[in-house]
């Protein structure tokens, strides 16, 4: 019977474990194929909503832009105004994630969908663009989890948010109309990341060749007023062959076929599976685990249910040795859990109590929220997080969230409840040495064995 | 040797980020990147924001400027060459005097046309060749330097204050430090601290460093300033105690310089923090580390020539770049410059860029740690081919 502690640290937010939270491999499997309970729960931004908000802002931006001097004050204004609906949905959405994964009774699937999110990493780049990451989120991440990958990689990459992300926006054909009358041609970006980040994985015997065929592939596919779009008069005539494969046809229907294909490659199967074992067990894993996991992956050509399954009946995967660091925002939910603050207690928070007591300790710690700093997202060594200046943020942070949120006054309590069997004879030692209960509940979340899962 | 030796040992020799357990042992060896580099400094300051150059160096010579810059072109200090120094920047002269401060004038990194601060500022710290960022390259050039030469520590090149370095991330160790950090903790807590991370080498490398760096403020951290300036004041000295050390290279951004309205308001600040820096720098490194330390402050591209309807200036191409230092032969303008004229802009709007902005960035570096060529045309900066040597140091 595995470990129902490891369970809770690796595959979740850690200690204490949610009422009926699933610790076997079966439950937890059961529970993910359910609802996703807290994609209802606490709704985010749609496509549908931000586009008209986009369009809005982009007008003012361009009014500003135009405006004589005298006006430029009422213009600015206008525009600060048009923007504040955006943000106000990204900052709600923030405040959302922290809920989520403070109130799932499925810590396993809050974390694959960080997991995902990250693997799908989108970034806003101008300041209209602020809440699509979140609509990446619960329309390409959330509802394709636990389906095929190939689903999954369609849903991410003809995302709005990815094609702004990658520049999609600025390719087209250099012999299609738009571009030979505009003299454009390719934007390699998203072609690229495709390939080394979200599919086969940097290295796996594609070329510079593949990467402009799949560009060309890619060429039409465009942000149109209500989100993804297509035209024609971008796309590159012709058929493309990307690893040998010749791609032709109309509209999306090249794209959909050339996305499936890579979605399914063996290369595929073996770089989701290391990632995902790297993520949730060690940086260097163990080889049949990772093979158990590509094995899985391959037979069910991409069903993520059965690669889980791989994952989480492997007893690699249930050793005791804690090889990873929560990152910020994990670790930032699991001392919250801890401490008994919930969904609600978030989502009840001003915005400017947000911003102090969450949304700056995650950029102190060295994960300011949804600016990974590139493509391929945040980095999975632990010494990339555990450096002076992040861990001193870490400690700093947990004397104060220790000090803010008092619902488990005794040290000795919140030592048990947030780490029960994991404490180390050095903290049972020094917590009741602190000169505070606040300080001595502040070790307990700052302490090593917190951070580590 | 028992644990609290250890602890102090480690606090007072190393000071570092060292971020792999085996580094430990060779800073407590006493090795570290002098022995590689030998005994310069280089400090690479990046503006993020686009900063202007043609108000901070302008062209007055050139009758063009006042044309297409009627309200932003008044005054300035001459220093020779048709140009003159942004107004604000008056303390900066006796520098100027005294040959420890130079400008590039129309340089750029190969980025064009797009005009994107987040691509711009992309391109500069990645250091590479293409003018759309290049997704195969995902470090920063210091840190391609940094992994070309091997022997060197984590502390040889520090990253310092709050903002993501780009320029020196990747797989080569190095430091990190913010002075803004502030561990208010009372000297209980600190051991305790120390206490629980005991037998963790990851947490307590990392603690220690942290609890060190923070026990005892920043040496020479009697700063008067207010406000941002004392925030620089901090970020300086503390830069200036690790090159005072085995640091010889020391990387930080100074931010706000996107000046598209009321320029000369929206400019008072980041000016002010660029002059405080070099003279702060000047003053805590004193002569004979000063006259070992080059300075560069490069920005992700340049503005528009001309002025737009709001007083300020649009996204361009071509700027400018600082150079500072007692290591500096100043007291110059480099580069060619290309004039204002509209046949001799770029794209009709901006300054023409007549360098590569990694090309001083290559020289540099190859004055003062005596980098080989193909190394810095081949590994820090990809498909580079240096120009003539502009002779930028003594």
């Amino acid at each position: 019977m595995p470990d129902p502690v490891i369970a809770a640290f690796r595959f979740g937010f850690g200690l204490p474990l949610p009422d009926a939270a699933p610790t076997s491999p079966q439950t937890m499997l059961a529970a993910l194929s359910g609802p996703d309970s807290q994609l209802l729960a606490h709704p985010g931004p749609t496509t549908a909503q931000i586009f008209p908000l986009m369009a809005a802002a982009t007008a003012a931006q361009k009014a500003r832009r135009q405006a004589p001097p005298d006006q430029q004050p009422a213009a600015t204004a206008a525009y600060r105004a048009a923007l504040a609906p955006i943000n106000a949905l990204a900052l709600g959405a923030a405040k959302g994630a922290f809920a989520r994964a403070l109130d799932a009774p499925d810590g396993f699937r809050e974390r694959l969908a960080l997991f995902w999110a990250d693997h799908f990493t989108t970034r806003a780049r101008a300041r209209d663009q602020a809440a699509l990451p979140a609509a990446l989120m619960d329309e390409a991440i959330r509802p394709h989890l636990t389906g095929r990958f190939a689903d999954l990689l369609s849903a991410a990459i003809l995302h709005p948010a990815m094609l702004a992300y990658l520049d999609q926006g600025a390719s087209m054909g250099p012999n299609s109309r738009a571009g030979q009358r505009r003299g454009r041609g390719l934007n390699e970006n998203l072609a690229r990341e495709l390939l080394e980040l979200h599919t086969l994985g940097v290295g796996a015997g594609y070329d510079q060749t593949d990467v402009r065929e799949l560009a060309k592939a890619l060429t039409g596919l465009i942000i149109g007023p209500a989100g993804q779009d297509f035209s024609a008069a971008r796309a590159e005539p012709g058929a493309e062959v990307v690893l040998g494969t010749r791609y032709d046809g109309p509209a999306l229907a090249p794209i959909r076929a050339v996305l499936h294909d890579l979605a399914v490659h063996p290369q595929t199967a073996r770089h989701i599976a290391q990632k995902l074992a790297v993520h949730f067990v060690s940086d260097s894993p163990d080889a049949d685990l990772v093979a158990a996991l590509e094995q899985a992956f391959l037979t069910t050509q991409g069903d993520l249910m059965a690669v889980y399954g791989a994952l989480l009946h492997h007893p690699a995967a249930w050793r005791p040795q804690a090889a990873k660091v929560r990152q910020p925002f994990e670790f930032m939910v699991a001392a919250l859990r801890a401490l008994g603050v919930s969904g609600l207690d978030v989502m009840q928070m001003t915005d400017r109590h947000f911003r102090r007591r969450l949304h700056n300790p995650l950029r102190a710690m060295g994960q300011p929220w949804q600016q990974a700093p590139g493509p391929d997202g945040w980095p999975e060594a632990p010494d990339r997080w555990i450096t002076p200046p992040h861990l001193a943020a870490r400690i700093l942070w947990a004397m104060q969230a220790a000090t803010i949120w008092n619902h488990t006054p005794d040290p000795q309590a919140l030592l048990t409840r947030a780490l029960g069997p994991r404490a180390s004879p050095a903290l049972v030692w020094a917590v009741p040495r602190a000169e505070t209960t606040a300080q001595a509940r502040g070790l307990v979340l700052a302490s090593a064995e917190f951070n580590r899962r | 040797m028992d644990r609290r030796h250890f602890l102090r040992g480690l606090a007072t020799a190393a000071c570092s980020a060292a971020a792999h357990p085996w580094l430990t042992t060779v800073t407590l060896a006493g090795s570290d990147g002098s022995a590689v580099l030998g005994d310069n400094r280089l400090v690479v300051v990046i503006l993020r924001g686009a900063m202007d150059g043609l108000d901070l160096c302008r062209p007055t010579a050139d009758p063009m400027l006042a044309r297409l810059r009627p309200t932003l072109a008044d005054g300035g200090l001459p220093l020779g060459q048709g140009f003159a120094l942004h107004p604000q920047l008056a303390a900066l002269m006796p520098l100027w005097q005294a040959r420890e401060l130079a400008f590039v004038q129309a340089t750029s990194t190969p980025y064009r046309d797009k005009r994107s601060h987040f691509d711009g500022q992309d391109i500069l710290e990645a250091g590479t060749g293409l003018d759309l960022p290049d997704a195969a390259i995902r470090d920063g050039w210091l840190n391609r330097m940094l992994r070309a030469l091997p022997g060197l520590t984590a502390q040889t090149a520090y990253a310092v204050g709050r903002d993501a370095m780009p320029i020196l991330a990747g797989p080569a160790p190095s430091a990190t430090w913010s002075p803004e950090v502030q561990l208010d903790l009372s000297a209980q807590s600190r051991l305790l601290l120390d206490h629980i991370y005991h037998d963790d080498d990851l947490f307590r490398q990392a603690a220690a460093n942290a609890l060190s760096l923070t026990a005892n403020p920043a040496p020479n951290s009697g700063t008067t300033a207010k406000g941002a300036l004392a925030g620089i004041d901090r970020l300086v000295d503390f830069a200036a105690s690790r090159l005072h050390q085995d640091t010889r290279i020391a990387t930080f951004s100074l931010t706000g310089w996107d000046s598209h309205r009321n320029q000369p308001s929206a400019l008072r600040g980041p000016l002010s923090q660029l002059e405080r820096v070099i003279l702060r720098l000047r003053d805590q490194l004193a002569p004979p580390i000063w006259g070992k330390t080059l300075l560069l402050a490069m920005t992700e591209f340049g503005r528009t020539v001309a002025e737009n309807g709001s007083r300020g200036t649009d996204h361009g191409t071509g700027g400018a770049m600082v150079l500072a230092g007692g290591a500096l032969k100043g007291g110059r303008i480099l580069g060619q410059w290309p004039g204002l004229d509209e046949a001799a802009l770029y794209a009709r709007c901006d300054l023409m860029p007549t360098s590569d902005v990694r090309d001083w960035a290559a020289w540099a570096m190859r004055g003062l740690f005596g980098l080989d060529r193909s190394l810095l045309e081949t590994t820090v900066f990809p498909g580079l081919t240096l120009s003539p040597d502009p002779g930028l140091l003594r």
